[in-house]
């Protein structure tokens, strides 16, 4: 796999919000296919790098390629047409669309009316919970049945690489089981490449391949998933042990 | 009964085109959350685009419907592409800005577009061919001017339409979608710009219909024709609940209603004092007006 080119490449991007450098000099790749994490304590910088990557924040230095191209500066609404689509940090729904609005904002971007049908079909297969609730505010909606719709959103771009955002904040156990076993299946099923950030290393990393550690806007460690499990330091500054 | 019935023909008529100014308004500030205060000679704008249309369509034999359908097109057109401009201009670059300095600029647009129109059409009254739709018919003992079928017919055409594009089209979705949440919006595509203008576009056509009719129903425009209504229709955005498009449809029904039947039957001479009185009331007592919600959470 490492033969490859990567899908997503940072080269020392470094981030702030206005004085203060939120991300150093990160770098990361990830390869087509992959499911990588990046775990971290609160406020190690792991927002921003999706942020910086999609955009919504513009590194100061360093750069962004996704897909061959170079993205940093590009504006964020020409990303989801090239694949490329984040679920931020708390979900993010509009709460005053319907919950098949949210869906077909999803797709704003997007031609193929039939195509889109089908897609929201299947986000309604994987998510019953959203047919159900179809003409339901976004913002009615449990903190789990948000972070669904979130992602049927996400999937009703047919992303290529799809960043997630804490997609466990806050959720009941076996909803975090059921959205993680998705994330899997898209991984699967559909070859979507993802980013994970997360708190909870242990569900991020038995997920994934490969993982980074962010501590204080830097990258402190980069490892297959398996060996940062097994790594004493990560077990007990991440894993509560 | 029968002066009462007459009043609340002519409200109705009234309030309709104070609703068309105030959905400008109300819009305008469910997107980019500012009192655009440069709406009101927008509104004037589209009034003089209408006269100069309107007389010389008129004057060349085109039949009344002809006349007052290619105005209203064409005024609605100019007065969209004049607010993009001003948008552009005069706002866009401030997006990064305080609240405090769009607004300023906002008050600066408002004066230089007033004293353009003196400049280019001077300084007294112009008169509309009202002669081009005299008459009208007997309902009951109300009298009911053909004028204020028209009046009352395009208005409730514009809101209809309004609302289908708004909460039944792509694009509508998209105007709401970022009035709630520009980041989102950009993360799924949307160029919060190109909503921004489009925005202030359609808030800009339908003040200038609303020009056009106000000029229609009194027969005669002035450069400083904004200035007054424009107020009244921001009470009436405010009192429906500001951001809300629901809330200013009502609101400005309800303003023009109140302000009908206080001349009505108070005085005349104070009408135009009563859609002040409450929109300090309303800010005083009921700062979300009818329609809104939480402050932070009533946008479109």
């Amino acid at each position: 796999m490492t033969q490859q080119q990567p899908i997503l490449e940072l080269k020392n991007v470094t981030s702030a919000y206005g004085r203060i450098k939120a991300i150093r000099e990160v770098s990361l790749k990830v390869y087509p296919g992959e499911v990588v994490s990046i775990i971290g304590a609160n406020g190690a910088g792991k927002s921003t790098t999706l942020m910086s990557i999609c955009g919504v924040l513009h590194p100061e230095q360093g750069e962004v390629w996704y897909d061959g191209v170079r993205i940093d500066g590009l504006a964020s609404d020409l990303l989801p047409a090239r694949g490329l689509c984040q679920v931020p940090e708390g979900r993010r729904i509009f709460p005053r669309l319907s919950v098949e609005e949210n869906l077909d904002m999803g797709a704003f971007f997007r031609k193929d009316a039939a195509a889109i049908d089908h897609d929201k079909n299947r986000v309604f297969q994987l998510f019953p919970i959203l047919q159900e609730r179809r003409k339901q505010y976004g913002g009615t909606l449990s903190g789990g049945e948000q972070q669904m719709l979130a992602m049927g959103r996400a999937l009703m771009s047919r992303p290529r690489l799809l960043l997630l955002d804490e997609p466990s904040l806050g959720l009941a156990p076996l909803i975090v089981q059921q959205i993680f076993r998705i994330i899997r299946e898209i991984n699967e099923a559909d070859g979507v490449t993802v980013v994970l950030v997360e708190q909870n290393a242990n569900l991020a990393l038995k997920s994934s391949s490969r993982g980074y550690v962010l501590e204080t806007g830097n990258v402190v460690m980069e490892d297959s998933a398996e060996a940062l499990l097994a790594n004493p330091d990560i077990r007990k500054a991440y894993l509560g042990e | 009964m029968e002066f009462f019935l007459q009043q609340l023909v002519n409200g109705i008529t009234l309030g309709g085109v104070y609703a068309l100014v105030a959905l400008g308004y109300t819009m305008v500030y469910g997107i980019i959350q500012l009192i655009n205060f440069a709406h009101g000679e927008i509104y004037a704008a589209g009034g003089y685009m209408g006269v100069i249309l309107i007389s010389w369509l008129f004057a060349q034999g085109f039949p009344p419907f002809v006349c007052l359908g290619a105005a209203l097109v064409l005024a609605m057109g100019y007065c969209a592409l004049l607010a993009m401009a001003v948008e552009k201009l005069a706002y866009q670059p401030l997006r990064q800005s305080s609240r405090l300095s769009v607004l300023l600029s906002a008050l600066g647009m408002s004066i230089f577009l007033q004293n353009g129109l003196m400049l280019t059409q001077g300084v007294y009254d112009r008169a509309y061919p009202t002669e081009m739709v005299q008459g009208g018919f007997e309902l009951g003992t109300v009298m009911i001017s053909y004028m204020q079928c028209i009046i009352v017919g395009v208005t409730a055409l514009l809101l209809v339409a309004l609302n289908v594009l708004v909460y039944k089209t792509r694009i509508g979705k998209a105007m709401r979608a970022t009035a709630q949440d520009k980041t989102m919006s950009a993360l799924v595509g949307i160029n919060s710009s190109r909503i921004i203008s489009l925005t202030f576009a359609i808030g800009a056509g339908l003040a200038a219909a609303a020009g056009i009719m106000v000029g229609l129903y009194y027969g005669s425009v002035r450069y400083d024709m904004g200035f007054v209504p424009g107020i009244k229709a921001f009470s009436a955005a405010v009192l429906g609940g500001i951001g809300n498009i629901t809330g200013a449809m009502l609101g400005g029904l309800l303003i023009g209603m109140i302000e009908v039947f206080a001349a009505g039957y108070i005085s005349s001479e104070y009408k135009d004092v009563f859609a002040f009185i409450i929109l300090i009331a309303v800010l005083y007592f009921m700062p979300t007006g009818i329609m809104g919600e939480n402050v932070d959470d009533t946008r479109v």
